[in-house]
């Protein structure tokens, strides 16, 4: 599904990734480990085409097209989905209208029809369920006044209306307590099927409890310098970062 | 960020979609203004000696007064000799219904959305047509006045309504209250006017579009809309004009009255040309509107949505005389381009518990300078009296500018006021969360605007809510992209 060969990207001339190697195949969940400053947001950046990050070099491949060439909404209508680490407010955006506009964007792309009002609160009552939310956020402004946890439910809420095949999540375990956490984990563990693919963005284990990972990739100075299974993750946390680092540095 | 910019220009550059002339037969009379040309008016619109007697008192104060030169806005000096004071559809001498006029004209209404007839079927809007100079089409006139209400073009109130015009007319905005209120007073052609008699609520809207379509040619609309005792009604007017190089004046004066426990709900939405992507031509658009609240707990809003015009030059206010009395003022300006608006409003309390509510929303993009300009006045009789103003300025890229300057006097300790301003940019955050979710940029910015106007869109009347949030839209396409 997505093929990301010898990625270089760099951020106002500083060159962030180095060299990212990456193959997702649909029904997995990859989960990007790193401490910080590693590169992981860069490269969540760099896969949904934020302005502002050039890509040196490398290919990424989506469903066979080169997703570098897509501009950021046609890479949302092809299925990817960016749940962002700091979801912003948007005032009085309604945040159904909002939603509802998005889905029909998407619908429009795969040329389907527009969905009517009813059927979208049909829908959207379901979703709703999943991230355990109060119909009430649903005539809200886009993320006013929302706490930081509701702000991310309300990510996976939309992950779950747009359904998208590649969903990233760039750490959306951040700032939550471990109820918010564990809403947050059951949503994406009830979205995963084996057409569609995660790729995990944490830097704490913690997350992945909840969220079982098929492979585990460690970033660090902008390369993937382990991969393994979710094995790897808990001897992350048993060793730290540092064990990455000083092993990094006797490899060198 | 380069890059940023571009996307700003490219988005900013969306033609005027209302920018066709018809090809309609007019009767002009030459440019110039004297006294003879306001007698030739008068004489055009078989007035009675007592209207083109206001005129002409009207032009001679104005003749002793001068252009006003304190607004945040920039233009050429106007050469008052250069303009065409009378300009009216040939065909269209006092129709008695639609069938009778030049079918022309009913195009033209449907090319700009406005299909007349369907209109009258199916949305229950009454309309009045304004084409330059004359009114061409008051549309449900049977029903209305079954009501007792009055709807027609402000010439034949003149003629058939005598009483009403001469009690009211002038009483609200004097022919010498301002340079540009002086000019329409003496020259004004054509215009709505309204009256709903005591403890009748208007069952529907009423609406009036105008249009400039000659060449030359000056807009002066007047408009008047009396509310009795209890009465209700809500008036929407609309706005269009041709593309044409060079400025043209629009100089409107709208007087409201509203008596006891009466409501005025009065909406805008002006889309003159506001002029090409260099600056050149548009209409100015200098307006007087005011409204007096004369009776207790009477009630007046002010709603207006102006995306179009090169200047826009208004502050459509309320005198609440009457105790219990309330103004509100809920605006949208957008300038874009070269676009420049100077607009807010006036709210002078009298009365005891009187309250005002202002909400100004100001969006800048391209060159387009907003200034918002409000003046807050508590007398010294105005116990109690309250204000809550609210005003924001959006910003779209980093060439257009945004200003404010509220005036707040007051002489009664027991007033409350409050006045709460922000200015913000557009976030290239925002439009890449949008894009994120598959909405295209501008879409996306027609969306956060809409949001940041939402408060004022919602005030308009459900139909014109949505043509409003389109023109938005249209108005901001090409400012990013």
């Amino acid at each position: 599904m997505l093929s990301i060969k010898n990625l270089y990207a760099s951020v106002e001339g500083h060159e962030i990734l180095k060299g990212i190697n990456l193959e997702v195949q649909a029904g997995q969940v990859h989960a990007i480990m790193g401490p910080n400053g590693s590169g992981k947001s860069t490269l969540a950046a760099v896969l949904s085409g934020r302005e502002g990050y050039d890509v040196t070099q490398g290919t990424v491949l989506y469903d066979g097209k080169d997703l570098l060439e897509l501009a950021p909404e046609e890479r949302a209508r092809e299925g990817l989905f960016l749940a962002f680490q700091y979801p912003v407010e948007i005032p009085g955006v309604n945040t159904s209208y909002f939603l509802r506009t998005a889905l029909n964007e998407i619908r429009k792309h795969h040329g389907k029809e527009s969905i009517s009002s009813v059927k979208f609160l049909q829908l959207i009552r379901e979703k709703l369920k999943m991230v355990e939310m109060d119909e009430k956020f649903l005539k809200r402004s886009v993320n006013e006044g929302f706490s930081g946890g509701e702000k991310k439910r309300n990510e996976v809420l939309q992950m779950a209306v747009l359904e998208p095949r590649l969903a990233v999540l760039d750490e959306t375990d951040s700032g939550l307590d471990i109820d918010a956490l564990k809403i947050v984990a059951n949503g994406v563990n009830m979205l995963r099927h084996e057409n569609n693919a995660f790729i995990v963005i944490t830097h704490y284990q913690r997350l992945l409890n909840y969220i079982v990972p098929d492979f585990v990739h460690v970033l660090y100075q902008g390369k993937i310098v382990r991969s393994g299974d979710k094995d790897l993750a808990l001897h992350l946390e048993d060793y730290g970062y540092d064990w990455i680092k000083e092993s990094n540095e006797t490899k060198d | 960020m380069p890059e940023d910019l571009e996307m700003l220009e490219h988005f900013t550059n969306q033609e005027y979609k209302y920018g066709f002339v018809s090809e309609i037969e007019s009767e002009s009379i030459a440019k110039g203004l004297n006294e003879e040309t306001i007698r030739i008016l008068s004489q055009k619109k078989l007035e009675p000696l007592w209207m083109l007697e206001w005129r002409l008192k009207a032009f001679a104060h104005w003749q002793k007064m001068e252009e006003p030169r304190w607004a945040n806005v920039k233009f050429d000096p106007i050469n008052y000799q250069d303009i065409v004071y009378y300009s009216a559809p040939k065909k269209a001498s006092s129709p008695k219904n639609l069938d009778e006029i030049d079918p022309a004209i009913l195009e033209m209404y449907t090319k700009l959305g406005i299909p007349i007839h369907e209109q009258e079927k199916l949305t229950g809007v009454a309309v009045d047509a304004v084409l330059d100079s004359v009114s061409v089409a008051t549309t449900f006139k049977g029903k209305l006045a079954d009501l007792g209400i009055i709807f027609c073009s402000f010439s034949e109130a003149v003629r058939e309504h005598p009483e009403l015009i001469k009690t009211f007319l002038g009483s609200v905005v004097p022919a010498g209250d301002n340079f540009y209120a002086a000019l329409n007073s003496a020259v004004f052609s054509d215009g709505s006017f309204i009256y709903i008699p005591k403890g009748v609520r208007c069952p529907m809207e009423l609406s009036t579009y105008f249009r400039i379509n000659a060449q030359f040619t000056g807009q002066f609309e007047r408009t008047l809309i009396i509310a009795e005792e209890g009465a209700y009604v809500s008036y929407l007017e609309g706005c269009t004009a041709p593309m044409r190089d060079e400025n043209q004046l629009h100089a409107a004066v709208v007087e409201l009255i509203a008596m006891d426990n009466a409501q005025i709900k009065y909406s805008t939405v002006q889309n003159w040309y506001p002029g090409d992507k260099q600056g050149k031509g548009g209409i100015y658009n200098f307006v007087t509107k005011r409204g007096l609240c004369k009776g207790v707990h009477s009630k007046i809003s002010w709603t207006q949505v102006e995306t179009g015009s090169a200047i826009t030059w208004k502050y459509p206010g309320c005198i609440l005389q009457g105790d219990h009395s309330v103004g509100e003022f809920y605006s949208v300006a957008l300038t874009n381009h070269f676009q420049q608006a100077d607009t807010g409003t006036k709210m002078i309390h009298i009365g005891k518990n009187t309250s005002s509510t202002i909400v100004s929303k100001g969006i800048s993009a391209g060159f387009g300078q907003n200034s918002y300009r409000g003046q807050v006045k508590i007398l010294k009789s105005a116990t109690h009296a309250r204000n809550f103003s609210q005003c924001d300025s959006l910003l779209i890229g980093d060439k257009c500018g945004a200003h404010t300057f509220p005036y707040i006097e007051v002489k009664n300790s027991t007033a409350q006021v409050e006045h709460e301003a922000t200015t913000s940019k557009i976030g290239e955050d925002q439009i890449f969360y949008l894009n994120q979710r598959g909405i295209s940029t501008e879409d996306a910015v027609s969306m956060i605007v809409n949001g940041f106007c939402k408060q004022v869109l919602g005030e308009l009347p459900m139909e014109f809510a949505v043509e409003a949030q389109k023109l938005l839209g249209v108005s901001l396409e090409g400012s990013v992209g």
